[in-house]
């Protein structure tokens, strides 16, 4: 009887009971990223990132702009901006897209997509000579000149669409590469539909050639592969040398109308490191085994073997980064919990003894069981790798918003793998790459880990929708890692490069007697030198500038007539710049000391129109102006 | 039959004394705001959401935190394992569990205007059933989501359960699963019809104050 009265309250207990176990789910600051430890750590941070004023950074970092089309300068460890290198797009701030050459280099486009940052290497290390970035959006790569800061050269290669596979160079700066991500029907300019993709579609991935005096680069040799979508890349070293590696997705070769991408190319439970021997493509190309297409030299791995082979690696990888002594292969599968270690001698071994599960395209695929070494469980979303020198990788982890770190083989057998994951340490928010000091060369210097995160959200003062990305500084010199410094940056820094500051040795005036630096031949260095002279419709122009006038301040055209104006800015001081702005003409030139510039527009609107010094360069700048009268 | 049982069923026919009535009538009304207020909350915490996600079970709705966005963003994030789409046409029970609030509010009132013990014994029962029935369906609803991933989905995770109540790591995310203050209000409901029930069943000063200890007879 006592038990049904019991039974009554059962509503009660249903819910009640529950009321108060279990702990609450934690919220605000307390997994918010922020620096961990006590406030004498807080202080410690504070003064490792304190560069005080007067002090110069330890690095240079170089960072990526995205579609910005740009490289964000920043020093380290201070992380303050310092400069920023305009590539693929126009930047009005150092007049870049509106002299003569520089429009000419950036051709029909007003935009890149600048992914990532490679830096000229002698013997695996960084040389401090020029550095590389891609445009993943319109097939290019462009260098930059160390010396003075400045894009000197952007190269067009045919057949390569979407070039995200880039640009990595080898340890003495041979070849940097370029790769499709998105696959296209072969050669350039065909037309296929694409549920012809698993046939007519194809990827490329190519070798450019660096000349090891000035830099300039040419299109070396392209090898045609399957239309998997190639994505990270980078070159061996050591006993790698010789080799490059790519990662590739969707190597279920199809793109279905409606598909959706991210689900059809997840279904293979494995995708593939492409690895390339640079010198036998070199050797092929020189030895007449290519065909031409679209005006480049194209290898076809099912007619010229030993040039190409596939990794077996967990699906959808990002990363494939060599380790600085060049052995250990990594490879991240985004989508897998691991990260894979792979070893160059078994790999080699496996190419010897012909070891392959199958062959795609002429590309044999090695025995994944043969050449794997370790699988890391690193954590949730692995993308990329960077190292330390001191037998330590650190694996970025876009899902789980942190970076693993962990060791290197040798591993005891049939050990438990998590022991090797040593430290975590969540980042803010979602990283993609991370850069350490020196990373990409033989001797990382295993002190600074930059996390270059995808979302920053709440962690800095609010601009409304379009939220800056995050770079967060990170102390790797001790056992576990230690968060320093939040920066904020402009669209998009996918990867960058961190390189130690004195292996950079700028100049800051182009010595007029610099050899160097050949003069112009329009340079005019005094002003009566200066001129107006006019051919036919073509007014030309010698101008110089100088603190604070313009020589000569008044040019008479006609309406109609094409205006080609030089001018020099005859300055021997540092930061004297001058700039050369004539209004509602869209001219906008900034001439740094030493520096001649040339400008050709046509005068098609009568007035007068002042042209003016933008770069506020002395007491009178204000004074420092002209007029163009178009009569 | 026992004289016991017979005992209290001759009790349960006994009317309810005022105290009673006002007390039953106090849950009836206090039904009313579990319309307006969640049952239940689940909160999705990972370093990338410092804010957490939130999501609220009302009796008749599914509705996500951040003015009903964090629905969205945990359906965005559940595509990429195969989940269905957490949608309210696809719990049924959001259209009858309001109803059943009613009917028993009904009940209640009908015990509080009219009612003997019994009326309130019959109200628990139902109670009880419901709740029940409701956590259970509540179960096998996310039992469901969890078990029947797309296999086509671009991450794979084992087929899981989500919690229904406590703590469960799923992917990058702590996933708390708890009542809500809705819930708390049917806890006191229940615990204002249990009042009332003993504020009938017990007559102080009554020789038969506690029939099943004394187990005497008669009526009174």
């Amino acid at each position: 009887m006592r038990g049904v009265l019991v039974a009554l309250p059962m509503i009660a207990l249903l819910v009640s009971g529950f009321v108060g176990c279990g702990k609450a789910p934690p919220r605000g600051g307390a997994r918010g990223g922020g620096t961990r430890g006590t406030g004498s750590e807080i202080t410690d941070a504070a003064l490792a990132t304190y560069v005080a004023p007067g002090d110069l950074d330890e690095y240079y970092l170089f960072y990526s702009g995205g579609h910005s089309g740009q490289i964000f300068v920043a020093g380290v460890p201070s992380m303050r901006h310092i400069a920023t290198i305009p590539v693929f797009t126009p930047y009005p701030g150092t007049g870049y897209g509106f002299d003569d050459e520089t429009r000419e280099m950036l051709g029909e486009y007003s935009w890149g997509d600048s992914h990532h940052p490679g830096l000229s290497e002698t013997d695996g290390e960084y040389d401090g000579r020029w550095l590389f970035i891609n445009d993943n959006a319109n097939g290019r790569l462009a260098r930059i000149d160390l010396r003075d800061f400045k894009t000197k050269q952007i190269l067009k290669v045919p057949n390569i669409s979407a070039n995200h596979g880039s640009s990595f160079l080898s340890p003495n700066s041979e070849y940097v590469t370029m790769a499709t991500r998105m696959s296209v029907p072969f050669p350039q300019g065909t037309y296929a539909d694409v549920t012809d993709y698993g046939t007519t579609y194809k990827g490329i991935v190519a070798g450019i050639k660096i000349d090891p005096d000035s830099g300039e680069m040419s299109l070396g040799w392209e090898i045609v592969v399957p239309p998997f979508n190639y994505d990270l890349g980078d070159a061996g070293k050591g006993p790698s040398d010789g080799y490059f590696f790519w990662t590739c997705y969707n190597s279920e070769r199809e793109f279905i109308e409606g598909g959706k991408l991210e689900v059809t190319a997840s279904q293979r439970d494995r995708d593939y490191i492409l690895m390339v021997d640079w010198r036998a493509a070199q050797q092929a190309v020189d030895a007449g085994r290519a065909r031409t297409y679209a005006g480049a030299p194209v290898l076809d791995p099912d007619t010229v073997s030993g040039l190409a082979w596939y990794i077996p690696l967990a699906k959808s990888p990002h990363g494939v980064d060599v380790s600085p002594d060049g052995r250990w292969i990594v490879g991240s599968g985004k989508l897998s919990p691991t990260t894979t270690v792979f070893d160059i001698e078994k790999i080699k071994q496996a190419i010897q003894d012909g070891d392959f599960e199958e062959t795609i395209d002429g590309i044999p695929v090695l025995t994944y069981n043969s050449v794997r070494e370790a699988e890391i469980p690193v954590g949730l979303g692995p993308l990329h790798t960077q190292f330390d020198g001191k037998g330590y990788a650190y694996t970025s982890l876009f899902v789980e918003s942190a970076v693993a770190k962990w060791k290197l083989p040798p591993y005891e057998a049939g050990a438990d793998m998590n022991q090797y994951v040593v430290d975590k340490i969540p980042v803010a928010y979602n990283i993609g790459h991370l850069v350490t000091a020196e990373g990409d060369s033989r001797s990382p210097d295993g002190n600074y880990l930059i996390a270059l995160n995808k979302l920053s959200k709440g962690r800095h003062l609010s601009v409304g929708p379009s939220i800056p990305e995050s770079a967060q500084l990170i102390d790797i010199s001790g056992d576990r890692m230690n968060l320093l410094y939040d920066a904020f940056t402009e669209p998009e820094p996918h990867y960058a490069l961190m390189i130690r500051a004195d292996k950079i040795d700028p100049i800051e005036v182009y010595r007029r007697d610099d050899p160097e630096w050949p003069q112009n031949p329009d340079a005019t260095w005094a002003v009566e030198d200066t001129r107006v002279e006019r051919r036919g419709r073509t007014v030309e122009v010698w101008m110089l500038a100088v603190r604070s006038f313009f020589s000569p301040d008044v040019i008479r055209v006609n309406q109609g007539d094409r205006v080609i104006i030089h001018v020099t800015n005859i300055e021997q001081t540092r930061d004297e710049l001058h700039g050369l702005a004539i209004n509602d003409y869209n001219i906008n030139i900034v001439i740094d000391p030493g520096e001649t510039k040339t400008v050709t527009f046509t005068a098609d609107k009568s007035g007068v129109f002042a042209f003016y010094c933008t770069n506020f360069c002395s007491a009178l700048h204000q004074e420092m102006q002209g007029y163009l009268l178009v009569r | 039959m026992s004289e016991k049982y017979k005992r209290i069923i001759a009790i349960l026919d006994r009317p309810l004394t005022t105290r009673s009535r006002i007390l039953v009538a106090t849950a009836a009304l206090i039904l009313i705001p579990t319309f307006f207020a969640p049952l239940w909350r689940m909160s999705f915490m990972a370093q990338q959401y410092p804010e957490g996600l939130d999501l609220y079970i009302y009796s008749h709705s599914l509705v996500g935190g951040d003015q009903g966005n964090d629905l969205v963003e945990i359906n965005v994030l559940n595509h990429y394992i195969g989940m269905a789409e957490l949608s309210e046409e696809d719990f049924s029970e959001l259209k009858w569990i309001p109803l059943v609030i009613g009917l028993i509010g009904v009940l209640t009132l009908r015990a509080a205007a009219i009612g003997s013990l019994k009326s309130i014994l019959d109200t628990m029962v139902i109670c009880i059933y419901f709740a029940g029935f409701s956590l259970w369906s509540f179960w096998y609803k996310l039992n469901y989501y969890g078990k029947h991933l797309d296999p086509r989905a671009a991450v794979e995770v084992a087929p899981f359960t989500p919690p229904v109540f406590g703590y469960r790591m799923v992917g990058q995310f702590e996933v708390w699963s708890y009542p809500a203050l809705a819930t708390y209000l049917f806890v006191a409901f229940g615990l204002l019809l249990l009042g009332g029930f003993w504020f009938t069943w017990h007559r102080p000063g009554e020789k038969m104050l506690d029939p099943i200890r004394t187990g005497s007879g008669g009526e009174q």
